[in-house]
């Protein structure tokens, strides 16, 4: 064979202008014309890039195969060596390092749901022992009161208590608003209205206020601690505190969970009052049931124990927002996304769990006849 | 390979941030082909030059004019031209952390150009093999890999779309001394290789004496001096014969090298 390509020339493939990746198209074509043993003739080129080096290094190492003496010429001392650093680099490229994907069959799709059974019931356990982790740090804490972090814990009241207030009592005010519009409606047809108020004051005191003041902190809160601690975790600032000997639960947790323990209570009985407010207005001017009145009414028909049941769902809900604000921002792993679905997840979760126990809690209440 | 054509050019720069005057009618050329390093004590301004000639930052006054074109005038379609010709890596690599270290290569190949998918994951393997990574780390993502890998990446990234100019933030810092000089024997390949116009920010007396062609100095919101490794040496500034004759300098000059 060899002597055959001796005594006929090879043929050559001139290639002209820039062979760069804008004309890798056309490069590409005149490359493929030739017979494999073809020489490229490179003296017109005008201008060389990676990509077109890699095609006519990629097609020399194609016909390399039959003969070495096929290959290039008249390329300059600048495009030679560029040639050379592709051809060396191509050869380390794996001949099939693009990831293959197969096909899913249905054992696939049944480890896959083993694996998220496996999972959910894992990151329980996790959570569970989170909890744990917490309440044996806050009895700690309660022996020792010295080590509670106080500005810590008013800073992070400042923030998701004080600073929550307009919200919830728009929201507590509003609420009442509605209530108060939706349940004259109905009760007009009885001529019932009167009773709009125990309608108003039972629903907001023992369900709604506290409810709503929970899924609007889960939104504020959770997803605040979400993200301060998982970029703390991203900045190995949570490594340094361990390398000091400082716990990260008691610097970072403690002081969150305590706020919303000692504020969300706080918030809902806020919330309560502005939806009794608003829920008064709106009886006052539509159905003209006079603050008097309304005031009379309440009095005589809702106990005080509403108010009490709805309030001690409040520490509960409290434990819950800080506790998985808490978890998840300590789970945030090295990278930017899962920084972003830990704190959706976050406030998902929080809200989820919030409306879970308070179902839980009307059962409890509603067996023991309160 | 070096010329005498000024690529990128910079007059009379001034940043401030607030109060606060990093460059003060700063001028500095960059030639064609050459390797040129930016050093300076920390708070000189090496990088926010470095991101300021790039776009990040805008100065109070002064002209950058880069291939070309007068960058902080020009309309968008021009300035993205200019873009294209230029490539920068950020001081850990600043990879997308979403993405894995073949499509972070992409990247740019899919916003800036229209070539089909299997060219430009095979190009994109080319260039994570020029840089020296091996095959398997394409499809690693970044928090998977060490910082020499990060940085190797982010060369590649700043190299997908055959630059002209290449933009180095740093590029040695952080890597064990095996690691950085490797650095610095690849960057001198593909420099030779590309035929690239380097801009190096560094504090990394070895890859000065490895890489550079020629040397600034900034201090004081200016360029103290600029020449090659050998006229440095020559400079009476105190700080720079205390920054090229300390005890580093002395262990990092090549055996029989500028004296």
């Amino acid at each position: 064979m060899a002597a055959e390509a001796a005594d006929d020339p090879p043929e050559t493939i001139p290639l002209t202008g820039p062979v760069t990746l804008a004309s890798m198209a056309e490069t590409r074509k005149r490359l493929g014309e030739g017979p494999d043993s073809a020489v490229i003739d490179l003296s017109g080129v005008t201008a060389l890039d990676t990509a077109g080096a890699w095609l006519v290094a990629r097609r020399q190492r194609a016909s390399a195969g039959t003969d070495q003496s096929t290959g290039y010429t008249g390329a300059s001392p600048a495009q030679t060596l560029l040639l050379q650093t592709v051809g060396a680099a191509i050869s380390r490229v794996q001949p099939d390092a693009a990831p293959h994907r197969p096909r899913k069959s249905a054992v696939d799709l049944l480890v896959m749901l083993g694996k998220a059974v496996s999972g959910i019931a894992g990151g329980l356990c996790n959570a569970l022992g989170f909890l744990g982790l917490v309440v044996a740090r806050l009895a700690r804490t309660a022996a020792h009161p010295s080590r509670l972090r106080v500005t810590a814990l008013v800073h992070h009241m400042h923030q998701a208590g004080l600073n929550a207030v307009p919200i919830v009592a728009l929201m507590g005010f509003l609420i009442g608003i509605v209530l108060a519009f939706q349940g004259a409606a109905q009760l007009r047809q009885f001529g019932a209205e009167v009773f709009v108020v125990d309608l108003i004051a039972i629903s907001i005191l023992r369900e709604l206020g506290i409810l709503l003041t929970a899924i609007i902190v889960a939104g504020r809160s959770a997803s605040a601690f979400t993200a301060s601690i998982g970029a703390m975790k991203m900045r190995e600032e949570i490594d340094a505190m361990r390398v000091l000997g400082l716990d990260p639960i008691e610097l970072l947790v403690l002081p969150r969970v305590l706020a919303l323990l000692i504020l969300l209570p706080v918030l809902g009985f806020i919330a309560n009052m502005a939806g009794l407010l608003g829920g008064g207005l709106m009886a006052w001017t539509q159905l003209g049931i006079s603050p008097g009145m309304f005031r009379t009414q309440l009095l005589a028909n809702t106990d005080v124990s509403h108010l009490l049941i709805g309030l001690s769902k409040a520490p509960v809900f409290a434990l819950i927002i800080g506790l998985v604000g808490c978890h998840q921002g300590l789970q945030v792993a090295g990278n930017s996304e899962s920084l972003g679905s830990r704190t959706s997840r976050s406030v998902v979760m929080a809200i989820f769990l919030v409306i879970v126990v308070d179902a839980l809690f009307s059962v409890f209440f509603s067996v023991w006849g309160i | 390979m070096m010329t005498d054509l000024p690529v990128l050019s910079v007059r009379n720069l001034t940043t401030r941030f607030g109060a606060v005057v990093v460059h003060d009618g700063l001028n500095l050329d960059v030639m064609r082909g050459e390797v040129l390093g930016v050093v300076g004590g920390s708070g000189t301004g090496k990088s926010v030059l470095l991101r300021t000639i790039v776009g990040l930052k805008r100065p109070v006054a002064g002209q950058i004019t880069a291939l070309g074109t007068d960058v902080l005038n020009a309309d968008p379609a021009s300035l993205q031209a200019v873009q294209n010709r230029w490539g920068v890596m950020f001081q850990d690599g600043a990879l997308f952390s979403s993405l894995s270290v073949r499509e972070n290569v992409e990247a740019p190949m899919r916003e800036r150009l229209g070539i089909d998918a299997p060219t430009r994951t095979a190009l994109a393997d080319l260039r994570i093999a020029m840089v020296g990574l091996p095959p398997a780390a394409g499809a690693l993502f970044p928090a998977e890999l060490s910082g020499g890998m990060r940085k190797r990446a982010g060369l590649a990234r700043a190299l997908a779309l055959d630059p002209e100019i290449l933009f180095l933030d740093e590029p040695t810092a952080g890597l064990d001394p095996i690691g950085a000089s490797e650095f610095d024997t690849l960057l001198v390949a593909l420099q030779e290789a590309l035929g690239l116009t380097v801009f190096l920010v560094t504090h990394d007396l070895d890859t000065l004496h490895a890489t550079c062609d020629r040397i600034a100095v900034l201090a004081a919101g200016k360029v103290l001096a600029v020449g090659t490794m050998a006229e440095m040496m020559r400079v009476d500034d105190p700080w720079v014969h205390a920054y090229f004759h300390g005890p580093r300098a002395h262990a990092a000059q090549p055996a029989g090298g500028a004296a």
